[in-house]
């Protein structure tokens, strides 16, 4: 069979493949040995999720006042990271739900370890509300159920406790969606598996799959409601953590625009760690074929477009704030930009706003090492955007007589730095033990952008009409 | 059952559509087509209905919604009356996000559970497949032979129209 290219849409996946090559190319790093590689960077990232380990260990058994809070500064760095690690988890989903229902069929090469990325930034999120309940080892008494402490039943009235419910919900329906997406390809490594272990693994695993139609019909219905109920749950999700700020009467928290400001936010920076993860495994797992560059230019042009609002909304709650005539309000703001923190304040506005800038220009947007950089710089902008929020705001509070300052302590620092380990560690597992990219959907878009050959007996004249403008590949 | 089954093995999507259009207007009664991925089109060229998961998925929000409604009240204005800063027991607004995530929560896991119960899909669960090739680049088609008038060849004739690969009886296959 011979290939016209569409002159007018471009593959989405290069290299002209054929089913099978889709199926090789993707088991092929989960069949092979691991690589040198792999090893320096798991042992590497499961060394750092060990001395997270230790650290979080002992803040349980001492107490959190090993933390650097104070009277005045109750909130710092565990829920900086906290929110930090929730925006992360919000591309996954936006790759994998509303990239879907607006049909952008690029998504499917990306989407699996986009969702799996979701997963684990949950996961190392999660952690930082629960040790910070103090008594961790009672977290489930934030779950409503019958009790015989009272009944003592939670406030529902509370943001934190809506938090609660909207990552646990977020966490849940992002795994289900990840793992349904998963079963087709389990079944195919099930059929390709030769020892027996793996067999019966992947038998379990793939939930006794079999290609009918008529489950694929259902499947794809599931698949579609979905992606129509997680799109309103991620937006729920970061909108319910900003409530945790907005629903508060402290000047920098208290306003309307927190919402959207923090949805687009988690966004930009979950894009921005996407690519991160991306442009590293392209290169080491040989996915450069289904990685392409425009994949990563497309990625890029959400960036900028996310970015812009986070830059808006900076530039909004500033406007407000002198606007508004609050005194409280306009302090609150002057002492971000010019107060002791000031150095944090123009890190993000600098990392955020000004230089992601650069990827309006094509080429910087297309050159790898280019995009790999400003997703670090992304990255680091939004860790600063939380932490400029919620210190700034609350560091001078009402009185002057009890202003404080606030530097994280060495076990705060290394809590953060472990959670890196247990992403890492966690991606790092996913990437080897199971499909990268979604074996099903990439070859459901095989044939995009390419034209079948007509039958030559019947189509002839035309076909030689087009002939000048199309290019014939033989495969 | 599956000794019953006549197989057409494709190595296109477009002609696995085709032919399953053929077959199915030529009046031979499929009794399922395997595909390695959603091909879009072929549950209406099988002549399928559209899934009513739809339905259900609806069912179970409103559980979950009328769950979220119902507890918060109960709980805030019945069974644990607070009084915080003189607000009403049932402050709706303040339950608005509770019941959005469990009517998000309850309508996911409800349909993805009712389909692994309709398409019989569960851990280490073992469903009939006539080619172990269809997880990886091969279309079957499976025609149940239970019809007086079916003839083999005839079949495989239509078949070859769409270029098909092979067309066989069915034999056990273990995966």
């Amino acid at each position: 069979m011979s290939t016209h290219y569409s002159t007018l849409r471009k593959p989405i996946i290069e290299g002209n493949k054929s089913l099978n090559q889709v199926t090789e190319d993707v088991a092929r790093p989960l069949e092979r040995k691991a690589t040198p590689l792999w090893w320096v960077a798991f042992l590497i990232s499961f060394s750092v999720l060990m001395v997270g380990v230790v650290a979080v260990v002992y803040q349980i058994k001492t107490g959190i006042g090993t933390w650097g809070l104070n009277k005045t500064v109750g909130w710092a760095f565990d829920i900086t990271n906290f929110v930090f690690w929730v925006g992360i988890g919000h591309a996954g989903t936006l790759i994998s739900a509303i990239l879907f229902l607006f049909r952008q069929r690029w998504r499917t090469s990306i989407n699996r370890s986009a969702e799996a990325m979701t997963i684990f930034a949950v996961m190392c999120a999660g952690i930082f509300p629960i040790i910070h309940m103090g008594r961790p080892w009672l977290f489930y008494w934030i779950a409503p159920y019958f009790n015989f402490r009272g009944p003592l039943w939670v406030n529902f009235r509370s943001p934190l406790l809506w938090d609660f419910f909207a990552i646990s919900t977020y966490f849940t329906i992002s795994f289900v969606f990840w793992y349904i997406g998963l079963i087709p390809d389990l079944a195919t490594m099930r059929d390709r598996a030769t020892s027996k272990v793996k067999k019966a693994i992947y038998r379990f695993t793939s939930f006794g799959w079999n290609g009918s139609v008529r489950t694929w019909n259902r499947y794809e219905t599931v698949y579609m409601l979905l992606a129509a109920l997680a799109t309103p749950l991620v937006v729920s999700v970061h909108t319910i953590v900003s409530m945790d700020f907005a629903t508060s009467v402290i000047p920098g928290w208290h306003t309307t625009i927190f919402p959207p400001y923090f949805v687009a936010g988690a966004i930009f920076s979950g894009f921005a760690m996407v690519l991160t993860l991306m442009i590293i495994a392209r290169k080491v797992m040989n996915y450069e074929e289904y990685i392409t560059v425009d994949h990563i230019e497309k990625m890029c042009k959400v960036i900028i477009a996310t970015g812009g609002i986070v830059g808006l909304a900076y530039a909004t709650e500033m406007f407000m704030a002198w606007y508004s005539v609050n005194h409280y309000e306009r302090f609150a703001f002057m002492n971000r930009a010019i107060g002791p923190f000031a150095w944090a304040y123009w890190t993000m506005v600098t990392c955020n706003v000004i230089l992601p800038q650069l990827l309006w220009f094509k080429k910087l947007r297309r050159s790898i090492p280019f995009v790999f950089l400003m997703t670090i710089i992304v990255n680091i902008g939004m860790w600063f955007e939380r932490f400029v929020i919620i210190v700034t705001s609350i560091h001078r509070d009402f009185l002057p007589s009890s202003w404080a300052d606030y530097s994280p302590s060495i076990i705060e620092i290394t809590t953060f730095i472990g959670s890196f380990g247990l992403f890492f560690t966690a991606f790092l597992l996913f990437a080897r033990f199971v499909p990268f990219i979604a074996i099903g959907e990439v070859k459901g878009v095989l044939s995009y952008g390419k034209q079948r050959k007509h039958e030559p007996e019947k189509e002839v004249e035309t076909v030689k009409i087009l002939e000048p403008k199309l290019e014939v590949v033989e495969d | 059952m599956d000794s019953q089954l006549f197989l057409g093995v494709f190595t296109d999507e477009h002609d696995i559509l085709e032919a399953t259009k053929a077959t199915n207007k030529a009046g031979y009664t499929i009794h399922d087509v395997y595909t390695p991925y959603a091909v879009h089109g072929l549950e209406s060229a099988m002549g399928l209905k559209p899934s009513r998961l739809t339905y259900v998925c609806l069912i179970f929000g409103l559980i979950g919604l009328s769950l979220g409604v119902y507890a918060q009240f109960w709980i805030g204005s019945i069974d644990w009356p607070l009084n915080i800063g003189g607000k009403p027991f049932n402050s709706l607004p303040a339950y608005l996000p509770v019941i959005f995530e469990l009517t998000v929560l309850i309508a996911g896991l409800g349909v993805v559970f009712s389909m692994f119960f309709r398409t019989k899909l569960r851990p280490g669960g073992k469903n009939f497949m006539p080619d172990l090739g269809v997880t990886n680049d091969r279309f079957v088609i499976a025609l149940e032979q239970k019809d007086t008038s079916f003839n083999p060849e005839t079949v495989t004739k239509l078949w070859e129209k769409f270029n098909v690969l092979e067309a066989r009886k069915c034999e056990e296959v273990t995966n």
